[in-house]
């Protein structure tokens, strides 16, 4: 909502400095985003008077204006509009203004030019110049009383704009006085209250026109006024100026005067051209399903039965609250105005405007929900200066059908809620004339108020909305700051969401970084990612009003989103990349909602890197990952063991499945080359996926102290020799399944002519302990003979000597 | 030869061999040849047995004597090596101090992860639990139950994700537009006091631009008890704004719009950049928006089974990225979830 002061002055004196009055606002809930000041670079731009008007000697469309501008010497200047005259007033820039260039929108600094042979000594600017307006088509002429030759434009034509982003419960503000009114209660000023009277000169209305509300549930009150003998033409400058500011371009005095009084009053209007309206008689009813009307921008629509049409007993002539109809519009012809103002149903409006994307100035102003109390006053106010400012003859009177009247809102407030909901416990002169202020009536009762609404705070309906207006007006900022006082409720324990943070604290301390990725994304790109199958079974959940392309489906795997920003961060730099992300993927149910499933996924690449950072030729392989996800599980303090698996996308042979206590957690890989390619990505990467919620059973609370032997271990080295299938996991667990056994590791692996063909060596790190006494050598032997044996029969496996 | 003569002259020949050891390989040689088991020193010491008891007495006190000088001159050439090896170090085996460390693997949070954990731990401290909800919401939590009905024109503040539901149409699915929701589905099954944080993604279904994402990190913040009061409100969230932007900021409250609250509150901090006065961070006003907030309408209240006589309550909602930008000086908001790691690497 735009709000120029001049326009604001007309209601309000503005007393204090415009910074404080858009700072009370603020404060108060009317939130001024900016103030604009027109004028302000008006520098050496001052009001001229035309004194003669010559024909340019070389151009027949150029002119030669001579302008006066009080001083001592006349400027002549060559002008290129048509509407330029002996006698106006006009802007003339001096050489040196700086004014916006018509063609390129930039701000130029005047020079002094020679126009097709002649001097041209300054310019005479139109309203695009001056950056009031787009208008470019003639010059700027000023009408105002307060131009003077020789007088800085700014002074005449300067203003200030408050633009405030008025909130949908304030449909009162979307009105010059009602912003006026508010400046008013937090200015200590009265507001004055716009002039509705004229002069009736016309014959009685209710004998001319009628309306039938057939459907008062979508129209509460729907008021008839008739103008006669209308003079079409400009509206006067003042006016102009207002709208200007407001935003809003002027057309012509009729048009200019609804949307004056629309901005003013908070109501919308509608002119009918008397004339085109059938025996004068509208009709307010629902359409009927298929009904068509061509609207003032001359494409026709059809509506449903849910919408609301103005009609007359031939058909539709206009759609309510959203546009009029072309047929009955007022033209430069009209002579008699059928002036609507009504009040309608403010979810129907908001729903018809948005179905047929019509969405305007007077549209939101109804699904706002106004006061049906403004309409008979907007339709005086228009008529008053329909009368004055375009020579029309009132009828007497108006039609006025209120079918449903509205009941004035009375609120009783308990004296102690005001403090029970601030904190604060203003006094009750304070209480009654904060409300005052603002147009409440109160009654003071020994432990309550009794408040009467005003009949524009739609907003205020029970006691915590009026405490509001209590605290708008003693102000916000008296209200302390206490310390959170009362009871701490226990704890409500999260695990998974604990154990998220714990695994991202331990991945970024093993080096990982950790990203954050859009959760939307395209069934082509999940189909790299998860089998088509799968995919056909359970369809990821799709949005009905995508923003953007390949953002349409919940993802079902974040694998893809994880590789696409690896895929992006490869074009940048070549070194080693550790990436992961702990997530959400949305599983289909039948449920009422989708299942959301916690994921960890990680996924590297790249080269290991040399003492200067500079990557290698040694690439990061399969273990690189595993050491992420081992370290991960280390550190939760679970036993995962990794068995070789497929997977969908993952490089068969190169994958595994990541299994605690027996249950599946997760799986890791290496993404499969095609898929890998699909997202752009030439080198070997690899991956890991981890369900929060499974790996969740598994997770102490903390980990459990293991005795630490007080007897010295014996170290010693062997080397098992296994068929290269067979897993190392199997090998150690053979060798830790002994109870003299503390810990056993794998510290190489030989393949190669030492060893037979189809065959690997592992060289593994034994160390016997026992919790008890010393170890002697052949206590050591014959664990070491138990445990060869047992490999030989369960792994096939030989020592190697 | 006396055996006196032979430990003169074994002594001099230590003493001249000693004279020449360089380094610590030098010493071991010379050890194994003055003192080791096939030295001369070794062998006189072992033929003293076939002395008569006078001479042996003698030879013997002479042969322990040399045993200790030489041992004693080892310990002093030890460690006159010692010392010169470290004086080399100090010397010829400086190195370049400004060179690169050597990498380490480089893994940080995200910023919006960094941020969202520093509110949550603050109001952790003030006795909060986290709870956290669905994201795909029924339409009802998101905006009925908080006041929102359908076509109401609140609904235009919020652009909203609806999710096609095939089957089942009760109610509609959307992507939640914020995390109020949660405040309902804890009310509905705990009783008062309540004292919980909402932290979650949000989405908007908005253009995106510099300061606008179409994913927002929310966190609600949710307190219901007899007595508490909007002056309770500002106490804690002024606490929360100290802890994220220093102490000696001012904080200002404002009367705002939301349908679940009344009244309704924004809350701005004096810009940190230029002390209030007026910069492009805080768009010339010397104020920054960082959250909105207000007393829990008593209509949700009561409709949640709580008394609104007895009971009042406080709820903000924090938009985490904001915060973010304003803390570490980011200038679009996009780049969050660009996710380049120029920018990741850098908080």
């Amino acid at each position: 909502m735009r709000v120029p002061i001049k326009w604001l002055s007309e209601y309000v004196t503005v007393v204090l400095p415009v910074k404080e009055v858009a700072q009370r606002l603020t404060m108060a809930g009317l939130e001024v985003t900016s103030i604009e000041r027109t004028g302000d670079d008006w520098e050496d731009v001052v009001i001229g008077h035309v004194v003669e008007v010559q024909k340019h000697p070389d151009a027949d469309r150029l002119t030669l204006v001579t302008v006066d501008i009080g001083g001592d010497e006349n400027f002549e200047v060559v002008c290129g509009a048509g509407n330029v005259a002996k006698g106006q007033n006009i802007a003339y820039a001096k050489l040196g203004a700086r004014l916006i260039d018509a063609r390129t929108g930039e701000k130029k600094k005047l020079k002094k030019a020679k126009i097709r042979g002649v001097v041209s000594r300054g310019m005479v600017c139109s309203e695009r110049e001056l950056g009031l307006s787009d208008e470019h088509e003639g010059i700027l002429v000023i009408t105002s009383a307060l131009a003077e030759r020789g007088k800085p434009l700014a002074e005449v034509l300067g203003d200030t704009v408050l633009d405030i982003d008025m909130k949908p419960n304030r449909a009162d503000g979307l009105s010059v006085v009602g912003v006026a009114r508010d400046v008013a209660a937090l200015t200590g000023e009265t507001l004055r209250e716009p002039d509705l009277s004229f002069e009736a000169a016309g014959e009685s209305v209710v004998l001319r026109a009628r309306v039938d509300i057939n459907d008062p549930d979508l129209c509460s009150r729907f008021t008839l006024a008739i103008i006669e003998d209308i003079k079409i033409g400009p509206s006067p400058a003042w006016m102009q100026e207002a709208l200007l500011g407001a935003g809003m371009r002027p057309i012509n005095n009729v048009v200019d005067i609804t949307n004056y009084v629309m901005l003013e009053l908070g109501q919308p209007i509608h002119a009918f051209d008397y004339d085109t309206v059938s025996e004068h008689h509208i009709i307010v009813r629902r359409a009927k399903d298929g009904e068509k009307l061509t609207t003032l921008d001359g494409k026709e629509r059809v509506f449903t039965s849910k919408q609301l049409l103005i009609t007359d007993p031939t058909g539709p002539i206009a759609i309510a609250g959203v546009m009029g109809g072309l047929a009955t519009e007022v033209t430069d012809k009209t002579q008699t105005i059928l002036l609507e103002v009504a009040n309608f149903n403010p979810v129907n409006i908001r729903r018809t405007a948005m179905a047929l994307k019509l969405p305007s100035e007077a549209s939101r102003r109804f699904a706002w929900g106004i006061a049906p109390e403004l309409a008979p006053m907007a339709s005086r106010r228009v008529t008053k200066f329909l009368v004055e400012l375009a020579g029309g003859k009132a009828g007497e009177g108006l039609v006025d059908a209120y079918p449903v009247i509205s009941a004035p809102v009375h609120v009783s407030l308990a004296r102690k809620r005001i403090a029970q909901v601030l904190g604060i416990d203003p006094s009750e002169e304070q209480v009654v004339q904060a409300l005052e202020a603002l147009g409440f009536t109160v009654e003071s009762k020994p432990d309550r108020f009794e408040i009467g609404v005003p009949y524009w705070r739609r907003d205020v309906l029970g006691p915590d909305d009026v405490v509001e207006e209590v605290a708008r007006m003693v102000g916000y900022e008296t209200i302390p700051a206490a310390p959170l006082a009362g009871r701490v409720p226990p704890g409500v324990p999260q695990p998974i969401r604990e154990l998220r943070e714990r695994a991202r604290d331990i991945l970024v301390g093993a080096g990982m970084q950790e990203i954050i990725t859009y959760p939307l994304t395209s069934l082509e790109v999940l189909g790299r990612v998860v089998e088509a199958e799968v995919l056909e079974k359970a369809p990821p959940l799709a949005v009905v009003n995508p923003l953007n392309v390949g953002q349409e489906r919940l993802r079902t795997s974040l694998r893809a989103s994880l590789l696409e920003t690896l895929a992006r961060n490869l074009r940048l730099t070549k070194e080693h990349i550790a990436l992961f992300e702990t997530a959400r993927v949305y599983m289909p149910t039948s449920g009422a909602l989708p299942n959301e499933e916690e994921q960890i996924v990680g996924v590297v690449t790249g080269s290991r890197l040399d003492r200067f950072g500079n990557p290698t030729d040694e690439n990061i392989d399969f273990y690189d990952a595993k050491a992420y996800a081992a370290r991960l599980f280390e550190r939760l303090s679970v036993t995962a063991s990794f068995v070789a698996y497929e997977d969908y996308g993952l490089l068969s042979g190169r994958t595994a499945r990541i299994d605690v206590s027996g249950q599946l957690v997760g799986v890791i890989g290496q993404v499969h080359p095609r898929t890998a390619k699909e997202f752009g990505l030439e080198k070997d990467v690899y991956l890991f996926e981890i369900r929060i919620a499974d790996l969740l059973d598994h997770v102490p609370p903390v980990a459990t102290m293991q005795a630490i032997s007080k007897y010295p271990a014996v170290v010693e080295d062997l080397a098992i020799v296994v068929d290269r299938g067979e897993p190392a996991a199997s090998v150690l667990a053979e060798i830790k399944g002994h109870p003299l056994v503390a810990s056993a590791q794998v510290f190489d692996e030989y393949v190669g002519s030492q060893v037979p063909e189809g065959r690997k060596s592992l060289a593994i790190s034994v160390s016997y302990q026992a919790p008890d006494r010393t170890l002697t050598d052949k206590d050591v032997a014959k664990a070491r003979d138990k445990i060869v044996a047992r490999l030989r029969a369960n792994c096939a496996a030989e020592l190697r000597s | 030869m006396s055996v006196l003569t032979t430990i003169e002259e074994i002594r001099a020949k230590a003493r001249d061999g000693l004279a020449e050891v360089r380094n610590d390989a030098e010493l071991e040689t010379w050890r194994v040849a003055v003192m080791g088991r096939k030295s001369p020193l070794m062998s006189a010491l072992r033929s003293l047995g076939k002395l008569g008891p006078e001479e042996r007495k003698e030879a013997g006190r002479a042969a322990n004597l040399l045993k200790t000088q030489l041992d004693q001159a080892l310990e002093e050439k030890r460690e006159t090596l010692g010392r010169a090896r470290i004086e080399e170090t100090e010397t010829a085996g400086r190195i370049d101090v400004t060179l690169p460390a050597r990498p380490l693997p480089e893994g940080r949070l995200h910023p919006v992860t960094q941020t969202q954990r520093d509110i949550v731990d603050a109001f952790v401290a003030q006795g909060f639990s986290v709870i956290e909800g669905p994201e795909v919401e029924l339409e009802y939590y998101n905006f009925e139950a908080l006041r929102i009905p359908a076509d109401h024109p609140a609904r235009e503040l919020m652009d909203t994700f609806y999710i096609d539901r095939s089957g089942d149409t009760d109610s509609k699915l959307l992507l939640r537009t914020h995390t109020s929701p949660n405040q309902i589905r804890f009310m509905e099954n705990n009783d008062p006091p309540v004292r919980i944080i909402c932290p979650g993604r949000t989405y908007r279904n908005e253009a995106t631009d510099p300061s606008h994402e179409w994913m927002i990190t929310q966190t609600e913040v949710l307190a219901v008890d007899e007595g508490l009061t909007l002056a309770h409100l500002k106490g804690t969230l002024f606490e929360l704004a100290k802890r994220l932007f220093g102490r000696d900021r001012k904080v200002r409250f404002r009367c705002d719009f939301f349908r679940f609250v009344e009244p309704g509150v924004d809350m701005a901090i004096d810009c940190f950049l230029c002390g209030g006065k007026g910069c492009r961070t805080c768009k010339k006003e010397g104020w920054i928006e960082i959250l909105g907030a207000g007393m829990v309408h008593p209509e949700i209240l009561a409709n949640m089974g709580y008394d609104p006589d007895i009971y009042t309550g406080f709820a903000a909602g924090l938009g985490v990225e904001r915060i973010a930008m304003l803390r570490y000086g980011v200038d679009d908001i996009r780049h969050f979830y660009e996710n380049d790691l120029r920018f990741l690497r850098q908080f």
